[in-house]
């Protein structure tokens, strides 16, 4: 079933993604385009296959406790876009 | 002091005191002066740093204390961090960012005394096959400049090519460094999947992500890898092995050799002249005593669908951290939702978007089970079957590109074809297996890659194989470069 309009608006809301109109729209047809070839997918029996989220098989990695220096303070917050007495300024979350 | 000497050439004439470190430096970065602005590698040119650097490799030669790059010029992707150096991911939402650490392989080739360039242009997160996607430049193929690199690693693998520098670094998520090798003439190595460590590199599929050398020659390229691979605990997927070692790089033989040849890579939908060069390539690797086995991969065919899943998947929760509070721009909106929204809709690039947005909706509420689960099922499925065939034979070869160098701009207006130049070179991404890029031949005057795969772990042997299939094929050639 082809994805509309009003599930790409829902996805982008999702992604955190201000897009206008035009965008939406040009991103529902390609949205589409790529969900199309999914349907190579259709018809192969895979009930047998444990899913693969991995390229290598590693389980349960463990390291010595080590102390160790994080970043300090400054080197920490100097890409940030804003900062005050050592701390990141964030965008208020909640309203007056 | 010419450029076009390899890496290993380098290493050998410092070491003979016939040049020094800040001659190596000065005639690289006179060169990337004079010819870069035709071929739009570098993003970011480090002068005073590998002046700086030079001058300290020069005094460990002096005092007897080279290590395996100690003065040589080494270019690195811009999505690899550079402690102070700017590290833009050839993206406006990090158009200013400055890393405050190194990446591990950055920590490495410090140590072993190379001399950092600068950094390399790319599609925007390494997300394309063309470098075209770039929020800043565009990259030209020495070969001709009217043709893309091929991508995403596209400004490593142009420095290499138009020697810019003797080796550089890039990063496959799908075949980012194989493809550029390919399209550019020179050698791309993507090894194991955990064999380099990826802490410091900034994240696009971190399954599939792994950094990787682009080399003039294979020598150069198993050197720059056995530099910067072995294990490292800041990378919780690292593997325990060690560096990969080239010491038996040229001790290998091709007489005997079983090589697998996939029939889905050789379909008919490669162009003409790379399947004639392949034949040719063939030809002369069975006169040289590699023995073929014919074998059906099926599962490759479902190798690029499967991809755009998994990989917008894991790029959509990856990149989520772009929210421009840390780090990089911040674009004001509504509260805080508007603010992140509104930075990262104006800030990141269209294929980025489509990527993130694919990626959303695969892994939202109701979808998970039809397309993420699936891919990874998919996925479990094409690993299985290369390992069925590679527990028969040393190495699975085919073209690395179903195409030559393209025209820039010839397809980005059709987002499948652009896809489907990683054909060939997804597969190894989705079971993690080392695969390299070696010139073939070429058609028309351009390039064709061909492609070896290994084993996982098998990074030596495949480097062994590829060395001696090196020696055994036509050089590659120059380009027509000043």
């Amino acid at each position: 079933m082809p994805i509309s309009y009003d599930e790409v608006q829902h996805v982008a809301r999702l992604a955190r993604l201000e897009l206008s109109e035009t965008e939406l729209r040009v991103f529902q047809q390609e949205l589409n385009a790529l969900l199309g070839h999914f349907q190579d997918l259709d018809g192969l029996d895979m009930a047998h296959l444990a899913p693969r989220p991995h390229a290598v098989n590693l389980h349960n990695v463990w390291a010595e406790d080590e102390a160790l220096m994080g970043l300090d303070r400054e080197r920490a917050l100097r890409n940030a876009p804003r900062s005050r007495a050592g701390l990141f300024v964030v965008p208020a979350i909640l309203e007056d | 002091m010419p450029t076009n000497w390899t890496a290993t050439e380098l290493r050998r004439r410092l070491d003979a005191r016939e040049i020094s470190a800040p001659e190596v430096a000065e005639a690289f970065l006179g060169r990337i002066e004079r010819e870069d602005p035709t071929y739009g590698a570098y993003l970011t040119v480090d002068a005073d740093g590998v002046r700086a650097q030079a001058v300290v490799a020069q005094a460990r030669i002096d005092a007897g204390d080279a290590g395996p790059l100690t003065g040589v010029p080494v270019a690195v992707k811009d999505n690899i961090s550079t402690d102070g150096l700017r590290t833009t991911c050839a993206s406006r939402i990090l158009e200013n960012y400055i890393p405050p650490y190194d990446a591990t392989v950055v920590t490495r080739l410090r140590e072993a005394g190379a001399l950092l360039l600068g950094k390399t242009n790319l599609d925007e997160f390494a997300m394309g096959s063309s470098t075209e996607h770039s929020a800043f430049q565009l990259s030209r193929n020495p070969w001709d400049t009217e043709r893309s690199p091929g991508g995403s690693s596209g400004g490593s693998a142009t420095a290499v090519a138009a020697e810019l520098a003797p080796v550089s670094l890039g990063s496959d998520t799908g075949g980012s460094i194989r493809l550029p090798a390919a399209l550019c003439g020179i050698v791309g190595f993507k090894p194991t999947y955990g064999r380099v460590s990826r802490y410091g590199l900034v994240a696009f599929a971190s399954s599939l992500d792994q950094i990787g050398p682009f080399g003039r020659n294979v020598e150069d390229a198993a050197m720059l890898a056995e530099a910067i691979s072995g294990h490292d605990r800041r990378d919780s997927t690292s593997l325990p092995q060690g560096p990969i070692s080239s010491r038996e790089l040229k001790s290998g033989s091709l007489r005997g050799l079983k090589a697998a040849l996939p029939k889905e890579l050789f379909a008919d939908d490669a162009e003409p002249g790379v399947r004639a060069a392949m034949e040719r390539t063939l030809d002369t690797l069975r006169e040289a005593g590699v023995e073929f086995v014919n074998v059906s991969i099926p599962s490759i065919a479902l190798g690029v669908t499967t991809y755009y899943i998994i990989a917008p998947a894991e790029a959509s929760s990856n990149l989520g951290r772009f929210d421009g509070v840390r780090y990089g721009p911040r674009e004001e909106g509504a509260g805080h939702v508007g603010t992140v929204a509104s930075t990262r809709g104006q800030r990141f690039g269209h294929e980025v978007k489509t990527r993130i947005m694919m990626g959303t909706y695969a892994l939202s509420a109701g979808y998970y089970d039809a397309y993420y689960l699936r891919a990874q099922q998919v996925r479990a499925l094409m690993t299985a079957e290369f390992e069925r065939v590679l527990n028969e034979v040393d190495v699975v070869i085919g073209p690395t590109s179903p195409v030559v160098a393209f025209k820039l701009g010839e397809l980005t207006g059709d987002p499948m074809a652009m896809k489907l130049l990683d054909y060939c070179t997804i597969p190894a991404n989705m079971g993690g297996f080392p695969a390299i890029s070696i010139p073939a031949g070429q058609s028309d005057g351009l390039p064709v890659g061909l492609q070896a795969m290994g084993p996982v772990n098998g990074d030596e042997r495949l480097l062994q194989i590829a060395y001696a299939m090196e020696q055994a094929l036509p050089a590659g050639g120059r380009p027509p470069i000043a």
